[in-house]
């Protein structure tokens, strides 16, 4: 019953829908890790376009910005207790899991959205790590996917804020999105959601390039494709660095 | 201060490194122990994915045992003869080690296996040094009681005698490569440079003076090291310069301190400093065994 209904206000919703349409920006596409890179901050903005004004009976608007990072295979072990010490058991793996995740929202995201939507978009810490590697019937999948997601918030690299997205007169809206010093390079993209009476009614997706620069990237592609050099060259820094220190201390004991 | 290691790919507090380095800098070169078993798990804490820890570890422990053997070359108390059959035992061993850790993977459980050799030979080894030095402590402490003579055992018995001047020493080849080659296995399958083995084999299998024991084992352990970051630079491309240069900076000032204080500690105070270390090592991995971890579950790298 209360599926035909959902169903029913979607189809009165479709036409709406194709009268809003979203525009956003973020305050940098890129994001660059350089040797001192402690983190940073992403201001994400936005309007809201309409071909047509707003019937007075509308539900009020509501946001949410998702911050995704690269997804990323993922392996998660779980100890258990084998003649009386722990060690590793169970092991699963997960075929995509986002290496950083951030949502922000207007709202409580359980009270904007369906769950249906939220599962289907991956808007919510709850959906976050995607079930789709070695499905074991015996192993209880749930409990580890959460235990992705409660590791990496307590990383700081998952997080759900709802409430940060500031709505001004259902038409323009901002977030602050924080970005975290541990955080690995790849492709990061932003999604904007605009949602009526709980249904998605607009949507945008913007990139964002995260980059070792300077030093960083030096090293990093040294590392990679001059291996050999690259660890002759760490070895000699160590000699270099021991014989430093002998001789300075010896000159210090002279005195 | 923050800074973003680039192989480790997390940013960390510049001074809490220089921090770490330069405490395990003074153990390594009080005790000639390359300190590995100590950073390591401390790196872990901090953040450092436990691949460019241990990789990253033996990266400055060339540093620091090559500082360490500087300031004990000075003194004369490197055994360059000894340092160097112990390493040609060592290097075979690796080699052995190596091959033994594969297998060991192939069949599951490695991980397992290097934490319980690791609390069985800390343990084994912290007790045996802990009750000897103990003894001798209490012995040095009557009046008129004398060091004991060099015993005279089946290890004076071998062929290939050789002279070890700087030790004092006229022995067989044999036990120096046999202790040389255990530790070189050890080391490969635990990841460490064996300091920590080598140091109480040195002292009570060789029978090597205490203060030059310090100094022939920093000396074999800046080959070891160096090898095993060029592999893992090589193979696991883990290594991070940028985490190491931090490290070894603390680590080569505290080494040099480490040597300082060694010299002026009499030799059964170094051995029972270093018991304590060993046992409270020991007793630390024995009890995450035991208790029940607060997270049953951790994240690994994806590549399995």
């Amino acid at each position: 019953m209360i599926r035909a209904f959902t169903l029913l206000l979607a189809v009165f919703a479709a036409p709406l829908a194709a009268q809003e349409t979203v525009v956003v920006d973020l305050s940098q596409n890129r994001v660059a890790i350089t040797a001192n890179y402690a983190g940073s901050e992403i201001f994400v903005f936005g309007a809201v376009k309409r071909e047509a004004p707003l019937a007075d009976d509308i539900a009020p608007l509501d946001v949410a910005i998702v911050v995704e990072g690269p997804l990323e295979h993922t392996t998660v072990r779980k100890k258990s207790k084998t003649l009386g010490i722990w060690v590793n058991d169970e092991s699963v793996e997960f075929a995509e899991a986002p290496s950083f995740f951030t949502v922000a929202s207007t709202g409580p995201l359980d009270e904007i959205l369906t769950d249906g939507d939220r599962r289907d978009f991956a808007i919510g810490l709850d959906y976050v790590v995607r079930r789709q590697a070695n499905e074991d019937p015996d192993i209880d999948m749930q409990a580890f996917s959460e235990a992705v997601t409660r590791i990496r918030v307590k990383n700081g690299l998952y997080s759900e804020r709802e409430g940060i997205v500031n709505l001004t007169a259902e038409t323009l809206f901002d977030a602050s999105i924080q970005l975290p010093a541990n955080l690995v390079e790849g492709d990061y993209t932003a999604r904007i959601y605009l949602i009526r009476d709980r249904n998605i009614v607009a949507d945008a997706s913007v990139g964002i390039k995260v980059r070792k620069e300077g030093l960083e990237r030096w090293l990093y592609n040294l590392a990679q494709e001059q291996a050999l050099l690259y660890g002759l060259l760490s070895i000699f820094v160590a000699l270099v660095a021991g014989y430093g220190a002998s001789e300075i201390f010896r000159l210090l004991q002279r005195r | 201060m923050q800074i973003y290691l680039p192989i480790a790919e997390v940013s960390v507090n510049i001074f809490l490194l220089l921090g770490l380095g330069g405490l395990v800098g003074v153990l390594s070169g009080m005790f000639g122990v390359g300190g590995g078993f100590l950073m390591t798990p401390l790196l872990f804490m901090i953040g450092i994915p436990p691949a460019v820890a241990v990789a990253t570890e033996a990266n400055q422990i060339v540093a620091s045992s090559f500082s360490g053997v500087l300031a004990h070359l000075k003194r004369k108390t490197v055994d360059i003869k000894m340092g160097i059959v112990l390493l040609i035992g060592g290097l075979v061993g690796a080699t052995i080690g190596v091959w033994v850790f594969k297998y060991l993977k192939s069949i599951g459980q490695v991980e397992l296996l290097v934490t319980i050799s690791y609390v069985v030979f800390l343990g084994l080894i912290g007790s045996l040094m802990f009750v000897e030095s103990l003894n001798a402590i209490r012995k040095s402490k009557k009046p008129g009681a004398r060091p004991r003579k060099k015993r005279h055992n089946w290890i004076h018995g071998l062929p290939f005698k050789m002279r070890f001047r700087t030790s004092g020493l006229y022995i067989s080849v044999i036990p120096p490569l046999l202790v040389g080659l255990s530790v070189g296995i050890l080391a490969a399958i635990m990841g460490v440079g064996g300091g920590f083995i080598m140091v109480p084999a040195m002292i009570y299998l060789l029978g090597m003076p205490t203060k030059v024991v310090v100094g022939t084992s920093l000396f074999q352990i800046i080959f070891v090291t160096a090898f095993t970051t060029l592999s893992h630079a090589t193979q696991t491309f883990t290594v991070d310069a940028v985490l190491a240069v931090i490290l070894l900076t603390g680590g080569v000032i505290g080494a040099q301190i480490g040597a300082r204080i060694g010299v002026k500690l009499k030799a059964e105070q170094l051995r029972i400093l270093l018991a304590i270390m060993v046992l409270a090592m020991s007793f630390k991995l024995a009890t995450d065994l035991l208790l029940m971890p607060s997270e049953l579950y951790s994240i690994g790298a994806g590549d399995h």
